[in-house]
């Protein structure tokens, strides 16, 4: 292995209108190395990896490669230049054959036309080297998505690349399809190609990588050899420590819940196929029940269950202990669970109305187009909320899109609180705002729990989710490995340990 | 993080703002006008007790455009779009006066009142199954109404038996297209009727919201627990329902329904209103006054081309470069391009800490 | 060195999947034998080989623009200009040679490089300006419309100048129509040459590839690398030269230009595409299957005329019917096909 480093980063900082996603960032690959690149979302891995790769050019900060300061004009410059690139979501298309998509764009010609003969014997040749047998002529979309992920992985490693770049490439791969993948980049890196491995499965990390650089909310924490950090402390870098000022959030855990109380809502095996293993969940009155994990454990996906945003496959969720059958995002507001998604401006707000309109959304919608919310009650209900959340700036009339994360977020707990839920699911409500508006959500959730309403709470972060939380349950790939009640276990140490322990026994 | 500040006088209301260009296109289209021609273009003359004068008879003939235009206003607020409007206008039209010239007196009201809701209801009908196409078989607007877009005037041709129908003149249907009441043609009487049923249907409703919402963001929309396929249904319903009754006043404005040529390309120019009126193709925001005024702007301009002296060939050219410029200005591609030259390297720092507040 | 070799044949449900494609140009095969079929049996004289010469004769223009419009569909683009600048193009024909006296071979190079220049520029304003094609192609709707009419509102014949009979001479004459024989002029094979031309620039071409990988999933080929913008624009170059071209074919067919004509083709070219298999969102279709959907057109006319008594309107509600069944078709196979991924 050689020291000259391949790939230099340096104060990379990269804006998209208002918010900072990378931050004076340094990045560093030598040849033949497997460096992971570690974070929760919003860290900053991909777009650290698009400015590698030409998708986004950087706002300060330069690349050099080879030695050489470069600068990409799109993913096709950096291709040329030696840098391959495999997306989380295959990036190929399915309408053509394997063959086709292993070639496309470089296809083996005769005079002007495609040899197809010499492409499909390439192509069976080079899967046949990383251990692949499909057949070439077929339509990829013929094959599942693991195998199309590693067409993909097949693709960008026969243009001879310098750097390759996996971007958790391994998220639909069953463990020999993982296997076969790990095998291939050994040799590679044997071979004295240098890759970049982005993956939220930590055993994969710590097998393959050799080096790893770790970001949190576009900053880098740090760079250390695979060897050096202990998969805790490699959590506690990740999942990180919260400015002083949140820590004053204090909140008296006992005495909300009734403790024979019956549940509120009660999920028993509800699981859906490829999203989260069958799991048993209870949530009462006036309690906080923390979701914690690693990103990709699963979190998003229990609470869109019970949020009926997508259906469950197998098992039943309780409420009040009747079943909910035929639950979807509209019975479930009926039903009294109000869920504010984790992404904002895909799943949450209409960017183009404004402040009250997106807060009067859900109520709305329960009373159907036609009764619609008197103009004075209206105003009055937002601007009540305006005021209680503190939105900046205090103007009903603003289009949601111009306010910013943090207001944008209070917009959103407005809408579902307006229409007073009983069961109230947040999922990453504090990722990507600024610290007052995470204070002033976190102030919100202990003061609604107090009040009798039951909350999910999902975050990122363990700091919060432990001071927030009465119960917390940890979950790693998929699957809900523990619920954590005592007041001994609910510590971020303790949680960092189920999650790693709960990877061992497999 | 500093006050708020306070606001000192109002906001522009955002509909005033966007409705500024297309008043003022039409401001200096009317101008040009009347430069050309004098202050007779736009001053009403009443003849034997009949609202007249070229700007009043421009808004007349606009009514059915103008219906259309409505309709398709609601439908491109959902993210949507209707191409088969033309052809219904024809569809109506030919139900409607077939029915009339299939009767032994012409002349009877309860016949033309019974023809004028076959018409309407049959529309409807079109409008709810180009609404299921869209909202529970998930088919792309653009291809669900490109069927009827296609098939439609065939099926007006089916109807009128591949004649042209002509309803006589002493029928009351004529009326719908050439009759006054209070001085005022009846067709700018239905057309300020259905812009004002529809303006307040959606904004006195939650109807308008809830379009723009489901226009806006379909996933949010979802998971707020908007009931979105009723409202598209509804959506594409009511717009085939403008079309008929476009197409009704058309015909009774002829006194025939011609199914090749009747309201041929209207959907076309509606789209273009809806475009100038500021409404975006993407969906979302909707803007009905400002559409009204694109199609008083697109019938103001065919008045206006003849008024200059060129030939009325130049109609097409004219609307041609409008929906160029249009589309170019809506484009943020464009607008980044033309702005290129004049934007300054974007400012260090300091600016964006302004922003996240 | 790696010691697993993973195999996966594509299961019976995924060949079917592969096999999903062919569905569509199969079902317009079989529409198309079945109205032959159908013609044999209830009109004598349908069996004569003339009766599908005469598709190839009356329908070589919608032929073209229809191989053009496969281009732009299958790139996920719609292009609505090909019938006004098909008419533009058979009126500057008639301009250039009539009025001008421009030599005609000259006056159709000169209008086959402008519809090619206008498809560039237009396909560039749909690519870096992000206008939607539907919008953009709208301009040329109304622009060349406005401007055929402007050069002239009435018909103008070319019937004096010699070059345009080129185009109905026989080129191919076996036998006697009345003992089975047939006749095919020059013009039919234009538009077989732009087929075939077409067919193998799409299928054994980069920049053909291209075109379906564009239609597949434009980011995607975005991110492989491959020349997206080039692929856009070249498709609406493609479109505009088939458009100028089918002008120049009408030129030859009728050796008049009407100002009037042709409306509406672009939605003749359109649902031929969409008959012949070609998916409307872009990425799956065949040529020859667009070959099929215009002569499953020219049948259903040949049918209708030899009934006799049925008007022309039917031919437009029967395209429309089968439109409808193709798009729901489509949408079946879609649906099964993602069910069956996730």
């Amino acid at each position: 292995m050689s020291d000259d480093p391949i790939v230099q980063m340096t104060g990379i900082r990269k804006d998209f209108t208002g918010v900072r996603a990378l931050d004076g960032v340094d990045f560093t690959l030598r040849p033949g190395e497997i460096h992971a690149v570690m974070g929760e979302n919003g860290a900053g891995k991909s777009t650290l990896i698009k400015v590698l790769t030409g998708v986004h050019a950087p706002d300060a900060g330069r690349i050099r490669l080879d030695g050489r300061p470069v600068g990409f004009h799109g993913p096709a410059a950096a291709q040329a230049a030696g840098i391959s690139t495999v997306y989380q979501e295959v990036n190929l298309t399915d309408n053509l054959s394997v063959a086709e998509n292993l070639f496309a764009g470089r296809e083996p010609r005769r005079g002007p036309f495609i040899d197809f003969r010499a492409m499909r014997r390439k192509a069976k040749a080079l899967l046949d080297d990383i251990g692949l047998d499909l057949n070439v002529a077929a339509p990829l979309s013929s094959y599942s998505i693991a195998m199309q992920q590693l067409v993909a992985i097949a693709r960008a490693i026969d243009v001879e690349a310098k750097v390759l770049i996996l971007d958790e490439p391994t998220s639909s791969l069953d463990r020999d399809e993982v296997e076969v993948l790990l095998g291939v980049m050994r040799r590679l890196a044997a071979q004295g190609t240098a890759m970049v491995f982005i993956s939220h499965f930590l055993d994969q990390v710590y097998e393959i990588c050799d080096r790893m650089t770790v970001l949190r909310n576009g900053r880098l924490v740090g760079e250390w050899a695979t060897a050096d950090l202990p998969e805790n402390e490699l959590i506690g870098h990740m999942l990180g420590r919260e400015a002083a000022e949140l820590e004053q959030i204090e909140r008296t855990v006992a005495g909300h819940r009734v403790a024979d109380e019956a549940p509120l809502a009660s999920a028993a095996g509800l699981g859906r196929k490829g999203s989260i293993a069958p799991y048993d969940l209870d949530v009462h009155r006036g309690e906080v029940v923390g979701l914690a994990g690693l990103l990709g454990s699963g979190r998003t996906e229990t609470v869109r269950l019970i949020a009926g945003a997508d259906r469950a496959d197998s098992g039943e969720l309780r409420l009040d202990g009747a079943k909910a059958s035929g639950h979807n995002p509209r019975t479930a507001a009926a039903r009294g669970i109000a869920f504010c998604p984790e992404n904002r401006k895909t799943e949450g707000l209409v960017g183009d109305l404004t402040v009250g309109e997106n807060m009067i959304l859900a109520m709305q919608a329960a009373r159907g187009w036609a009764r619609s919310v008197p103009a004075a009650r209206r105003d009055r209900l937002v601007a009540e909320f305006i005021e209680k959340l503190d939105i900046r700036p205090a103007d009903p009339d603003m289009p949601v899109k111009n306010l910013s994360g943090g207001n944008q977020q209070k917009v959103l707990l407005a809408r579902w609180m307006l229409v007073e839920p009983r069961l109230l699911i947040l999922d990453e409500p504090t990722r990507g705002i600024d610290v007052g508006a995470k204070a002033d959500i976190q102030r919100l959730v202990a003061e609604l729990s107090g009040e009798g309403m039951a909350v999910l709470f999902v975050s990122a972060e363990l700091d919060e989710v432990t001071r927030l939380s009465d119960r917390i349950a940890v979950l790693r790939d998929r699957e809900l490995i523990a619920v954590l009640e005592s007041e001994s276990e609910r510590t971020v140490e303790h949680i960092v340990d189920t999650i790693v322990a709960g990877g061992r026994h497999e | 993080m500093s006050e708020a500040p306070a606001t000192g006088g109002k906001r522009p209301n955002p509909y005033a703002k966007r409705l500024m260009w297309p008043v003022l296109v039409l401001a200096a289209l009317i101008a040009v006008n009347i430069a050309v021609t004098g202050f007779d273009f736009i001053v009403p003359e009443v003849n034997d007790g009949r609202l007249g004068g070229a700007f009043v008879n421009i808004l007349r003939r606009s009514a059915p455009l103008l219906l259309i235009a409505l309709g398709m206003t609601l439908v491109i607020a959902t993210k949507g779009i209707d191409l088969s409007v033309g052809a219904v206008y024809a569809i109506g039209a030919a139900i409607a006066c077939q029915m009339i010239i299939g009767a032994e007196d012409q002349t009877a009201t309860g016949l033309v009142l019974g023809a004028v809701a076959l018409a309407l209801a049959v529309t409807a009908a079109i409008g709810a199954w180009n609404g299921v196409m869209v909202a529970h078989f998930g088919v792309q607007p653009i291809v669900a109404t490109l069927i009827l877009m296609i098939a439609g005037r065939g099926i007006a041709q089916l109807v009128t038996g591949g004649q042209i129908p002509k309803v006589q003149d002493a029928s009351p249907f004529t009326e719908l297209g050439r009759g006054e009441l209070l001085t005022v043609p009846v067709p700018i009487w239905i057309a300020a009727l259905v812009l004002a049923a529809l303006a307040l249907l959606t904004r006195r409703t939650a109807l308008g919201m809830l379009l723009e919402s489901v226009g806006g963001n379909p996933e949010a929309s979802r998971l707020a627990g908007i009931r979105a396929k009723g409202i598209t249904v509804l959506v594409y319903l009511v717009c085939a329902l403008c079309a008929g009754l476009a197409g009704l006043i058309g015909a009774a404005n002829l006194g025939s329904a011609d199914a090749n040529n009747g309201g041929l390309w209207i959907e076309l120019d509606a789209i273009l209103a809806v475009v100038i009126g500021g409404t975006a193709l993407l969906g979302g925001r909707f803007f009905l006054l400002g559409t009204t005024i694109g199609v008083v702007i697109i019938g103001t301009l065919e008045d206006t081309i003849i008024n200059v002296g060129l030939s009325s060939q130049w109609q097409f050219t004219a609307k041609a470069i409008v929906v160029f410029i249009v589309a170019l200005l809506q484009s943020p591609g464009f607008r980044a391009w033309v702005l290129k030259p004049f934007k300054r390297r974007p400012a260090p720092a300091p600016a964006e800490e302004a922003m996240s507040k | 060195m790696s010691t697993h070799q993973l195999t996966e044949r594509p299961s019976r449900s995924m060949l079917f999947d592969g096999l999903a494609r062919y569905i569509p140009i199969g079902a317009t095969v079989a529409l198309l034998l079945a109205l032959y079929g159908g013609g044999v049996a209830n009109y004598p004289k349908f069996d004569s080989p003339q009766v599908i010469a005469k598709l190839f004769i009356d329908n070589a223009p919608l032929l073209v623009i229809a191989v053009g419009m496969t281009f732009v569909i299958l790139s996920g683009g719609i292009d609505l200009s090909v019938g006004s600048v098909m008419a533009f193009a058979t009126m500057a024909c008639a301009w250039l040679t009539v009025d001008a006296g421009i030599s005609a071979p000259l006056a159709v190079a000169l209008v086959l490089a402008f519809g090619t220049a206008w498809g560039l520029l237009i396909g560039a304003v749909i690519h870096y300006f992000d206008v939607q094609p539907f919008i953009a192609t709208l301009v040329g709707l109304f622009l060349f419309r406005g401007l055929t009419l402007q050069i002239s509102d009435t018909d103008v014949s070319m019937r004096d100048v010699e070059f345009f009979q080129w185009g109905m001479v026989h080129a191919v004459d076996v036998g006697e129509i009345r003992d089975g024989g047939f006749w095919l002029p020059n013009l039919s094979f234009v538009a077989f040459a732009v087929v075939i031309v077409a067919f193998t620039v799409l299928h054994y071409t980069r920049f053909g590839r291209g075109v379906y990988a564009v239609g597949g999933s434009e980011s995607s080929a975005l991110l492989m690398g491959l020349p997206v913008a080039r692929t856009k624009i070249g498709v609406y170059a493609v479109s505009g030269f088939c458009a100028a071209l089918a002008g120049v074919l009408a030129a030859f067919a009728t050796k008049s230009a009407n100002p009037l004509a042709n409306v509406g083709a672009e939605l003749d070219a359109i649902a031929a595409v969409v008959i012949g298999g070609t998916l409307l969102t872009g990425g799956a279709g065949f040529v020859l299957g667009t070959v099929a959907g215009v002569m499953v057109w020219g049948m259903l006319n040949t049918l209708i005329a030899f009934q006799g008594n049925l008007s022309s309107w039917w031919a437009r509600i029967a395209m429309g019917v089968l439109l409808l069944a193709f798009i729901l078709l489509q949408r079946v196979l879609a649906r099964s096909g993602e069910k069956r991924r996730t």
